[in-house]
């Protein structure tokens, strides 16, 4: 067994691999964030008998840059009531977390340079969850901070709708998570990807199916996504908290769901799909599972309404949060008596 | 003690989901709404008062523009109204009246596909919203083979229609009426069962059926509260006594009975589109009544007496004897009415529409007051308003 690369033993191979690492997840991140817009309109454009994006470039593959390119360049508008600094930041605010989200996800085993072992992860904390809980947290101060800097009634709809949702639906996914590390002992992801490493039923989505489904479902909410779309429902709020919006900021809401979109699909695979275990190599069964949780994100945009903002909050309080909590207790039986 | 304020929240003329350029005033106390009230006008052109300019002929168009998403409705509520005030009701041929009636059903589904598509995506279920415009868009295609126009038909004449069918037109219309049952529950399939969409409409914007009268909603909307009332079986006109169908009632008074009931209108439209092309056989298509329709344009191309007679009509009109008549068909969204006067000159003196959706858009403070901003939104899409009628 090849000693841990770290800090200490090798400081100058340690911090080039880091950066390496850093700098791989955070392209693979971007490139899936640009290319999983050109996937959604496709896909939801076969679903709904459309074709998609087909004019720029070949299958209107350069679309996303074509996007990504316009925004860039259009007139950045500041409304004048608005306050200038939160109206800056709420953006930032939004898409960081969700980038720095990923620090934390494994995405294969450990492979081995110059004699040491290297984690395929950026950083393995102990307290891994709990961090990811604390990034979900910080997230909706972007959108609470972009709907109330806009000075807008729309937009301040949107933010309240934000906090309220993003409240009560973190309880019952973090409640949902719990069930997990009683498993496995450990907050560490690392750790919980270790102890799904058999076989695939050692994956937790066996042994914790109830929990799967809250958690997805609650992700679902978190990050805004179809039927839990309520902080921009454009039918209801034009669009909600970023009604203010435009240029490069509005861009950098829409890289933020996105990203949030990957984060939430990593988190699942990490906690209940066995993370980087499969038939392949690592990073490329974590991505694999990562599309399949992008594409039932999608699809499940193409198929459902719109819950309304008082259903939501009965579903999260009076469904959702008992059953994480029952399922606590079922598991911490089974724990203790088996 | 904390203050108690409510916030005002202009949502329209320009706001994704009110179905043109309605304005509502809302409002709300956090997401509750305390009023709401409809300001309308801002499509306003005068359509009543430019029908006083002109001959009887060329006052038809202007109704095209009303109910945008049902011309041919429109159209149809027109022309049986100066057929009355002529007194020539009786002398329409058959084949006019059978065409009429199987028009006047397309453009029925064609509206309630408008209304399912809207309805839903304001929902958010966008995806029912592009499968109806793909059915939406045959009908199109086949007004654009009738009448050279998509939208703005203007197709049926006083005394008639202006143009026999087009060849393998009614193998058209067979071909759309044997998919769309299937269609309609590909959208069920989506909706109906659908747990978030239930959630959604039942006993969302009630309106029971006392008040609906009081206020004089008629359609879908009206039957969604259980009152048994529909012009084409109450009160027929274009021979519509002849066909078997039934009246869709419910008495859920909510958006999810309005829904359904719309859906299954949209059903039996294909049976009476379904008779419709059973009983059309070869015949005219225009009233013998020389003062008022065009002579044949064989006729105007080959004889002098032709040219003269198209001449008279086109540039003089015709003169109804001075009286006054109402007419009111069933159209798509409501009981669609023309009020008409007569001084015996060529052009109508008066002309009073009574559109369904005004009438019908009193309703909405009704059914949203109390309740909460998203119910705003599905009451807008169940009262199925079109803002050209509105203010037309």
């Amino acid at each position: 067994m090849p000693e841990m690369l770290s800090l200490s033993n090798d400081p100058i191979l340690f911090l080039s691999l880091m950066l390496a690492k850093i700098l791989a997840v955070f392209i693979v991140v971007i490139l899936i964030v640009a290319y999983a817009t050109y996937a959604e309109r496709k896909i939801i454009g076969r679903m709904q008998t459309r074709l998609g994006p087909t004019m720029t470039g070949p299958l209107g593959l350069l679309q996303p840059i074509a996007d990504g390119l316009k925004l860039f360049f259009k007139e950045d508008i500041i409304p004048a009531q608005s306050s200038k600094l939160a109206f800056l930041l709420a953006p930032m605010m939004i898409l960081v977390p969700a980038f720095i989200t990923v620090a934390v996800i494994p995405f294969g085993g450990d492979v081995v340079i110059k004699g040491f072992a290297v984690p395929l992860q950026i950083t393995d904390l102990n307290i891994g969850i709990l961090y990811i809980l604390a990034m979900a947290g910080l997230g909706v101060y972007g959108i609470v901070l972009a709907g109330w800097a806009s000075n807008s009634k729309y937009s301040l709809l949107g933010g309240i709708r934000s906090a309220a949702q993003v409240i009560s639906y973190e309880l019952a996914a973090g409640l949902a998570i719990i069930a997990v590390f009683m498993l496995s002992g450990t907050l560490s992801l690392r750790g919980i990807v270790a102890a799904q490493s058999g076989s695939v039923l050692d994956w937790y989505i066996f042994s914790q199916p109830l929990a799967f489904c809250l958690f997805v479902i609650t992700s679902l909410a978190e990050i805004n996504r179809t039927p839990f779309d309520l902080p921009e429902a454009e039918t209801e709020l034009v669009s909600g908290f970023c009604t203010e919006y435009s240029s490069m900021k509005y861009a950098l809401f829409f890289m933020a769901e996105y990203a949030n979109m990957i984060v939430v699909s990593a988190i699942t695979a990490t906690l209940f799909l066995g993370g980087p275990a499969g038939p392949f190599a690592g990073p490329i069964n974590l991505l694999l599972k990562v599309f399949f949780f992008m594409f039932l994100f999608i699809w499940i945009r193409a198929t459902f309404p719109r819950v309304r903002y008082d259903q939501l909050m009965f579903m999260g309080w009076k469904v959702f949060l008992p059953l994480a909590l029952l399922n606590i207790v079922i598991t911490g039986a089974v724990v203790v008596f088996l | 003690m904390a203050k108690k304020e409510t916030m005002t929240i202009n949502m329209g003329p320009q706001h994704p989901s009110t179905h043109g350029v309605l304005q509502l005033v809302l409002e709300l106390d956090g997401e509750t709404v305390v009023n709401a009230v409809p300001h309308i006008g801002f499509l306003h052109r005068g359509v009543e008062k430019l029908a006083e300019n002109r001959s009887y002929h060329r006052a038809l168009p202007l109704t095209d523009r009303l109910d945008y998403l049902a011309p041919m409705s429109n159209n149809l509520g027109y022309v049986l109204t100066v057929e009355k005030l002529l007194g020539i009701t009786d002398q329409i041929p058959e084949r006019a009246k059978v065409v009429r009636v199987m028009m006047a059903e397309l453009t029925r589904i064609k509206s309630h596909l408008v209304w399912l598509a809207t309805h839903a995506l304001d929902i958010g279920a966008m995806t029912v919203f592009l499968y109806c415009f793909r059915e939406r868009e045959q009908i199109m295609d086949m007004y654009e083979k009738l009448s050279g126009a998509r939208m703005t038909s203007n197709y049926f004449r006083v005394g008639g229609l202006s143009l026999d069918l087009p060849e393998g037109f009614v193998d058209d219309v067979t071909s759309f009426i044997d998919d769309m049952p299937g269609h309609l529950d590909t959208y069920e399939g989506l909706l109906t069962g659908n747990k978030i969409w239930q959630k959604r409409t039942v006993g969302v914007a009630p309106i029971s059926a006392e008040d609906a009268i009081d206020i004089g909603l008629t359609g879908p909307a009206l039957r969604g509260s259980g009152v048994d009332w529909d012009l084409r079986r109450d009160n027929p006109y274009s021979g519509y006594e002849d066909y078997d169908f039934e009246v869709i009632t419910r008495d859920g008074c909510d958006t999810f009975d309005r829904y359904k009931n719309r859906l299954d209108e949209m059903r039996e439209s294909c049976k009476i589109i379904r008779q419709a092309v059973d009983k059309l056989q070869p015949g005219p298509i225009l009233a013998d009544v020389p003062d008022v329709c065009l002579p044949p344009k064989k006729d105007v191309v080959n004889s002098i007496e032709g040219l003269i007679h198209q001449f008279k009509i086109i540039t003089e009109g015709f003169k109804p004897e001075p009286g006054e008549v109402y007419q009111g068909v069933e159209a798509p969204k409501g009981e669609l009415g023309y009020y008409m006067i007569s001084d015996g000159s060529a052009n109508p003196f008066r002309m009073k529409i009574r559109p369904p959706s005004f009438v019908n858009l009193q309703a909405l403070p009704k059914m949203v007051e109390g309740k909460l901003l998203a119910d705003v939104i599905a009451a807008i899409g169940t009262l199925d308003i079109v803002l050209g009628e509105i203010d037309r």
